[in-house]
């Protein structure tokens, strides 16, 4: 109880001793301002840069694996890049035997020549997929109705229409039940989307336009062909996502007769792999600046225990005067200690306070990423937290020292 | 009989200085008893603050025995030590030993401030020993703002504010001109008549003359223990400066029986006992 009391006038105390020496604190404090404030900035950056890049991932929804053929390395130059391209076959196998998704679609893109009653477009976005696309892509039909599985079976021709197109075209409002032109085939409009604004930067960015979506089917049929642009899946489970395309790939090798040494003709690639890595990578820049910042609190943990000695040998009188007036050994170390751990955290404080002037000030860059950068609450823990460590590790030594001070020995010192 | 307030036996310090020892104290014995007003004297390096050091329990003794009212101090840890001086002990030094950058009533409640006794009311105690002291107008001023003689006070003050059943003042006039020296042994004396056990160390005889007792102290061994009224030192300097002013008196009054009045004082504080 005493203590507790003590502890507290302690703090007052240290603290006016601080304010006494305000040039001399603020010099001592430095290391630890820099190291704490070189903390809350590298982890506000990180954190704020992984935000900024997993909204993007995000948007394509953390479910998603993407597959494509390849031509592998060996081979480039030497065979066409069409050769190793998915077939549908290979697409509806994956879909009757692959555990890890639930959904799956081709995407085939063409362009096609469009007229309406009123209008004609064209090189317009006409996409081949399946009845899966909807669930994958998370776009519904707004109105009129989806794509189903009798529209791929029987090769129809029907397509879904976005937004865009509906005002490009002049379409009816709800134009399902409306015929188009596609390269001069009539196609029944069965439905409408919501145009997708994809952001710039990624495929088929930028400004949106005209899409039509049709079955897979029906798209391959007008070239013809068997093989599509790529596909599309989406996981049971996000968590899954490395077992997935373990055993997407095993599928393919299978399907492809590749056999021990030779390399993939397919690329499997989930979101959420990508995702962890970004995560990995963020983790790993943070721990890099810990362990920076663990080095230059080293630093400013030796400046506390040599300003610590010299205020220790400064008031040795009064250290031996406290005594004399019945200050146990105890009392006066955690005077000292409570000293140091203070000046620590006023240091890390500030640095904090630093810290997040910096993130704060990347972010008013116009188009910086760090524009919604937040210093997670846990990194000023961890640095208010560290520097209270390190005035106890530093501060130690020299409270010990103060408190073995002999009381008489102390009084006649000069 | 009243257990005594200091009780040594056999006391010896010793220091060493390289290869010699240098004996301090050799084997003191005392008894202080309650409400006694005993001066130490001695010439300089005779261990007068040696001794007081070990009473006050900022020093231990190389060997012997020291009892404070009833309980025995050697086997006391360092922080046990701590709390006697604390609760039991009040000590002035010579130098005043005051926190430069603080107020008086700060420098009052420094004991209070190590003290399990009082938990509240601490600004107001350190007040009133303030004012018992003579100093209530000066609560806020800081040891640079005060006079030698109110910079004692301050610490006299400070030395009682947690009521100590022992004072202990090594030289406190020491630093201090006659006049002031004068009021802070009235001080002394008040509080002796109030209750309180005081030890003092001086150098000087007519300093010594308001206490009750006197012990004389050399090469660190008790030489003599008189009261003051028969301490046959005491009576001789008391003599040469009854003769001294008489002279100064002027030829006039030659063998008339003025008394020098700190004989009458002495004579009065020792009937008392
Ligand atoms: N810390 C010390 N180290 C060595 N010798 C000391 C120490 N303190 C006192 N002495 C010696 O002990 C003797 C008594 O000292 P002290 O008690 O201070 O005398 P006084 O107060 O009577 O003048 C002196 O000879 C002094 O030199
Ligand atoms: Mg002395």
């Amino acid at each position: 109880m005493i203590l507790i009391r003590l502890a507290l006038q302690t703090v007052v105390l240290a603290l006016a001793q601080l304010w006494g020496n305000k040039f001399r604190a603020i010099l001592t404090m430095l290391g630890i301002m820099i190291g704490v404030g070189a903390v809350i900035a590298t982890v506000g950056a990180t954190e704020g840069l992984k935000a900024y890049v997993l909204k993007e991932f995000d948007s394509f929804g953390p479910r998603k694996v993407w597959m494509d053929g390849t031509v592998p390395r060996k081979l480039r130059g030497r065979v066409s890049w069409s050769q190793f391209d998915l077939r549908l076959s290979e697409l509806e196998y994956l879909r009757k035997n692959c555990t890890t998704i639930d959904a799956i679609t081709p995407m085939y893109f063409t362009g096609a020549t469009v007229r309406s009653a009123d209008e004609s477009r064209q090189s317009i976005s006409v996409t081949g997929v399946w009845p899966d696309w909807h669930e994958i892509e998370k776009r519904v039909a707004i109105k009129g109705r989806p794509l189903i599985q009798t529209d791929i079976d029987e090769i129809r021709n029907v397509c879904l229409i976005n937004d865009k197109g509906i005002q490009e075209l002049q379409l009816d409002a709800d134009p399902s039940g409306d015929y188009i032109l596609v390269n001069d085939r009539r196609f029944l409009i069965v439905g409408v989307v919501e145009t997708k604004d994809v952001a710039q930067g990624f495929p088929g960015g930028g400004e949106a336009r005209t899409e039509l979506y049709i079955p897979v089917t029906t798209a391959l049929s007008m070239q013809p062909r068997e093989t599509v642009s790529f596909a599309l899946a989406q996981l049971k489970d996000a968590k899954d996502a490395e077992e997935a395309r373990a055993e997407i790939s095993s599928i393919f090798r299978r399907l492809r007769k590749l056999s021990g040494e030779d390399e993939n003709t397919f690329v499997v690639e989930a979101v959420q792999s990508v995702i962890d890595q970004i995560n990995r990578l963020a983790t790993g820049i943070t721990v890099a600046a810990a362990g920076l910042v663990a080095i230059s609190l080293l630093v400013g943990g030796i400046g506390i225990m040599n300003i610590m000695l010299v205020s220790v040998s400064e008031r040795t009188r009064e250290i031996g005067l406290r005594k004399a007036m019945g200050a146990r050994p105890s009392i006066i170390l955690v005077q000292f200690l409570v000293e140091a751990v203070v000046l620590c955290m006023v240091g890390g404080l500030i640095g904090i306070a630093a810290g997040l002037g910096l993130v704060a000030a990347a972010g008013q860059i116009p188009g910086s990423p760090l524009k919604d950068a937040a210093v997670p609450l846990w990194a000023a823990v961890i640095g208010v937290g560290f520097s209270a460590l390190v005035g106890v590790v530093f501060g130690m030594f020299p409270a010990i020292k103060a408190s073995r001070l002999d009381p008489i020995v102390a009084l006649r010192h000069e | 009989m009243p257990t005594p307030v200091i009780e040594i036996s056999g006391i010896t310090k010793a220091y060493k200085m390289g290869e010699e020892v240098v004996g301090a104290l050799r084997g003191v014995d005392l008894r202080i008893d309650r409400n006694e007003f005993v001066a130490v004297m001695g010439a300089s390096g005779s261990g007068k603050s040696t001794l007081m050091n070990i009473l006050g329990c900022l020093d231990r003794p190389t060997s012997g025995r020291y009892i404070l009212n009833g309980q025995a101090t050697e086997k006391l840890s360092a922080g046990a030590l701590a709390q006697v001086r604390n609760k039991e002990i009040g000590f002035v030094f010579q130098t005043f030993e005051l926190l430069p950058r603080s107020t008086a009533v700060v420098n009052v409640a420094l004991p209070l401030v190590y003290s399990r006794k009082f938990w509240w009311g601490t600004a107001r105690r350190a007040r009133e020993a303030l004012k018992s002291v003579g100093l209530g107008d000066r609560m806020t001023h800081r040891p640079n703002q005060l006079s030698g003689g109110q910079r004692q006070r301050v610490a006299i003050a400070r030395a009682l504010v947690n009521e100590p059943s022992l004072l202990l003042a090594d030289e406190p006039t020491g630093n201090l001109d006659s006049k002031t020296s004068e009021e802070i042994i009235a001080l002394f004396r008040d509080l002796h008549q109030r209750g309180q056990t005081i030890v003092i160390v001086t150098h000087e005889e007519d300093i010594a003359g308001h206490a009750q007792r006197i012990v004389r102290l050399r090469d660190g061994k008790v030489v003599s223990d008189f009261p003051t009224a028969t301490d046959p030192v005491h009576r001789d300097f008391l003599d040469r400066a009854a003769q001294a002013s008489a002279r100064a008196a002027g030829q006039a009054a030659v063998g008339s029986e003025s008394r020098p009045t700190h004989e009458s004082r002495a004579a009065q504080t020792g009937g008392s006992a």
